[in-house]
């Protein structure tokens, strides 16, 4: 019997419509509504450590002015933090929440290739949140090791939240990456298996190769976590020694013997830099897509962004020890770090050149997405410079654990992908919604979110090359440190906190919206991609109607020379067609 | 592969290099096979992240360890009826039982494909209770070696560390395998109801694949574990 292709076989995936209110939005299988679920449970999250961050800055810019921030409270604060944003707001924001709602409408098919396992994903997910969030209510508190979670500190009587705390923190993680290694599969089988008529891999949208690409090195990369998950819970719970070695703790003997601190750095960092771009790649490709849609342009050297994505996923398993140059490891380890380090920045900026070049004489409208998406490429080139700094080991050395690293870092992971999902959420907002956002508001918001995260971090990098260490609870008598730090602390926190505010706005704006929003019609930007081509806005159950869309070209035919309009959607049959189907991606 | 000429919109006609990339970038599907057994593939490429990080984990801990790590031949020895001690007598026997539901699982794939119900299920019971007798060895194991005073803090010959990975290791291997017998009874009651007799018998070879895999990995174990 011949094979068909479980894509055209009519029947083997009937939809069933769901009928009552549980099945649309509770238990729903539809991936739209998990991409909502999954964005509003990171969100949520995400403001839970944006909380913790004003915390943090109120204690470093006004020592001891709130009573009850204690150092254990202070550590607690910063490892949440981090952990929340990298982990249960980045990763779940792009991939489960952007990765759910483009995958099916970018290429195409009605679902994902498997909505139960998907609706699961999403279940679990927030489970995974849940017993996150039960350690603050636990006694001793959440853990206050450090996102990194470096052991034999983490597990060490004396450090906040070694009990009970890291305990949640690493079951949070093992049921966080059965969520994502759910989801995964089911990302990763969708582009490869289900894409529609047409749609080659080379004819597929940026976003998609890169939240392609970062979900398999999610899979790839989380397991690395999860074992040293389960081996850091063994040496908390049962006594081994993988991570412990013998040491001496206030004057007692521990019973642990012979274990070694660098392997969990060793296997955190295998996960830890991937998980970098596992962030960082959907972010390049979002923005690419708003940038071409917003630029009037077709996005400048499509194949070679998409090798460039491709290459920084390869190279990203290659580069973790660079985390580690001060950890004691084997200093020729350092050299060859340094190497693949600087080797990575190369395609990373190919692709900024050819967002510049994308835009280079464009017909560029400025509105909210397109100001985010800039604002990115501003803040991803401040911080990746400041990346070539800490990539070499002789000038990380005395830069380790100073303000430079937290302005870099902040700058690169936290402030670019923060503005891109700003880009996106603006971008895709409409088809979400059918409703138009107000733009003025939108504006707002992004000139004080832009200027403010500048006025945040920019003061970091001389407070760094000041030497103030980063993770101190406060300075104390620190006599290589001049008193004006103090002052720049203070307008630090005083900027975040501002920045905090503004960040009401984008919320106001977006409920304000769904109400009382203008309607923004089907495809409000005129962009090529098929989600803007889907006959009910927002798409309904099945997302396309009767029939699945057939593809004729790439995702960028803007500002065709001789076209009626200035795009020409994917699934328009056309002159075009013979020339874009024999030179796939058609770059005309 | 062998059915690419049933596709009318993406057959490729070019061979080597060229055809590999036409396959990889025709539209609709990249490989030609249901979407279940892609995400099968792709899953067992991440799990074998996972083994290889516990493999890697257990190297190291073993080189930076300062004490001797106790000698394979000795500790996994048994006597059977009084005998002198064996050694890697009990694992052997474990292996060769995993080896052989290799064999019973890739005939349940064969009949599978033939359609024969009947000997399918039977088939697919027979691997699911070799793989039930190796869980239920390795708990004699665990127990022999427990009631020796092997815990995963401590051990009365050398390193800590040999009770740790051992315990973590094959602990996590035996799951898979737990996973893998249930797995099995599932699949094997619903192929006998006819579950699959419009959809088609690849569950059982997607079933196939994840079973091979644990085999598969348990080579890794035995060799790692018990040979070196």
């Amino acid at each position: 019997m011949a094979y068909v292709p479980l894509a055209d076989q009519d029947d083997a995936h009937a939809l069933h419509d769901p009928d009552s209110f549980i099945t649309k939005y509770v238990w729903s299988q539809d991936h739209k509504v998990i991409a909502i679920q999954y964005g509003g449970i990171a969100i949520f999250v995400g403001l839970i450590a944006l909380g913790l961050s004003i915390l943090m800055r109120l204690q470093l810019g006004f020592p001891d002015t709130i009573s009850w921030i204690d150092p254990a409270f202070y550590y607690q604060a910063v490892t949440m933090h981090g952990m929340i944003m990298v982990v249960y707001l980045l990763t779940a924001l792009f991939l489960g929440g952007f990765g759910n709602y483009l995958i099916p409408l970018m290429c195409g098919t009605r679902d994902m290739v498997f909505p139960f396992l998907n609706m699961l994903s999403v279940w679990v997910y927030l489970l995974s949140v849940l017993i996150l969030l039960a350690s603050f209510f636990v006694p001793g508190g959440p853990t206050g090791a450090g996102w990194t979670l470096y052991a034999p500190q983490s597990i060490t009587p004396g450090t906040p939240g070694s009990g009970y705390g890291i305990l949640l923190m690493l079951v949070s993680l093992g049921v966080f990456i059965i969520a994502f290694t759910m989801g995964g599969l089911n990302y990763v089988t969708t582009i490869l298996q289900a894409r529609t008529r047409g749609l080659t891999l080379m004819r597929l949208p940026l976003s998609i190769w890169g939240i392609f690409t970062a979900t398999v090195l999610g899979l790839f990369a989380f397991p690395a976590l999860l074992v040293s998950a389960i081996m850091l819970t063994f040496d908390l719970m049962l006594g081994t020694s993988f991570f412990v070695p013998s040491m001496i703790h206030m004057g007692e003997t521990l019973e642990h013997d012979g274990g070694s601190p660098i392997l969990f750095q060793h296997l955190f960092w295998f996960f830890g830099h991937p998980e970098v771009y596992i962030v960082a790649l959907p972010a390049f490709g979002l923005v690419s897509d708003v940038l071409s849609t917003h630029a009037r342009k077709n996005i400048f050297g499509y194949r070679m962004m998409v090798w460039a994505i491709i290459a920084i996923g390869g190279l990203s398993f290659l580069v973790w020890a660079h985390h580690m140059y001060v950890s004691g490891m084997n200093p020729y380890f350092g050299f060859f770090f340094a190497t693949t380090t600087l080797i990575i920045a190369v395609p990373t900026a190919l692709k900024v050149y050819n967002w510049v070049l994308t835009l280079w004489q464009g017909n560029i409208r400025l509105n909210t997405p397109m100001l985010f998406a800039i604002g990115f490429i501003f803040t991803f080139v401040h911080g990746g410079l400041t990346g070539l700094f800490l990539g070499n080991v002789i000038i990380d050395v005395p830069l380790a654990d100073t303000y430079f690293v937290v302005a870099h870092f902040h700058m690169v992971m936290g402030v670019s992908p923060v503005l891109v999902l700003y880009a996106a959420l603006y971008h895709w907002y409409p088809k979400m919604t059918g409703k138009m956002f107000n733009e003025t508001l939108g504006k707002i918001h992004f000139w004080c979110t832009f200027l403010g995260t500048y006025a945040i971090y920019l003061p970091m990098h001389y407070l760094g090359f000041l030497g103030v260490p980063r993770r101190y609870y406060e300075m104390g008598n620190t006599d290589f440190i001049p008193a004006s730090a103090q002052a720049l602390n203070a307008n630090i926190t005083i900027a975040a906190i501002f920045v905090a505010i503004a960040q009401l706005l984008f919320f106001i704006n977006i409920f304000w919206s769904l109400k009382s929003g203008k309607p923004s019609g089907g495809n409000p930007w005129g962009a090529t991609t098929l989600e803007w081509q889907t006959p009910d806005t927002p798409p309904k159950h099945g997302n396309w109607g009767e029939e699945l869309p057939a593809v004729y070209r790439w995702a960028y035919d803007y500002s065709v020379p001789g076209a009626e309009k200035d795009f020409i959607p994917q699934n328009e049959p056309g002159e075009e067609y013979e020339k874009t189907f024999h030179h796939k991606g058609g770059e005309s | 592969m062998s059915h690419n000429e049933s596709l009318s919109s993406s057959s490729p006609t070019a061979k080597g290099v060229t055809g590999f990339i036409q396959d990889w970038s025709a539209d609709k599907q990249t490989y030609q096979v249901p979407w279940g057994k892609a995400m099968m593939w792709i899953f067992l490429v991440s799990d074998t992240f996972i083994f290889s990080c516990f493999l890697v984990g257990y190297m190291t801990v073993r080189i930076t360890t300062t004490e001797p790590w106790p000698l394979a031949t000795e500790v996994f020895a048994l006597s059977i009826f009084g005998s002198d001690p064996i050694p890697l007598v009990l694992i052997a026997i474990m292996t060769f039982i995993l080896i052989t539901s290799s064999g019973t699982m890739a005939l349940a794939v064969n009949y599978g494909y033939r359609k024969d119900k009947k000997k399918t299920v039977m088939l697919m019971l027979a691997t699911a209770a070799l793989g039930a007798s190796f869980v239920c060895m390795q708990a004699f194991e665990w127990t022999k070696l427990i009631s020796e005073g092997v815990r995963p803090w401590g051990n009365p010959w050398g390193a800590p560390q040999f009770g740790s990975v051992f315990f973590m290791v094959t602990g996590f291997h035996g799951l898979h395998v737990t996973g893998g017998v249930i797995y099995l009874l599932i699949i094997a009651r619903k192929v006998s109801k006819g579950h699959y007799d419009k959809k088609g018998f690849e569950i059982v070879e997607i079933t196939g694949l994840y079973w091979h895999f644990v085999d598969l990995v348990w080579v890794f174990i035995f060799a790692f574990f018990y040979l070196l």
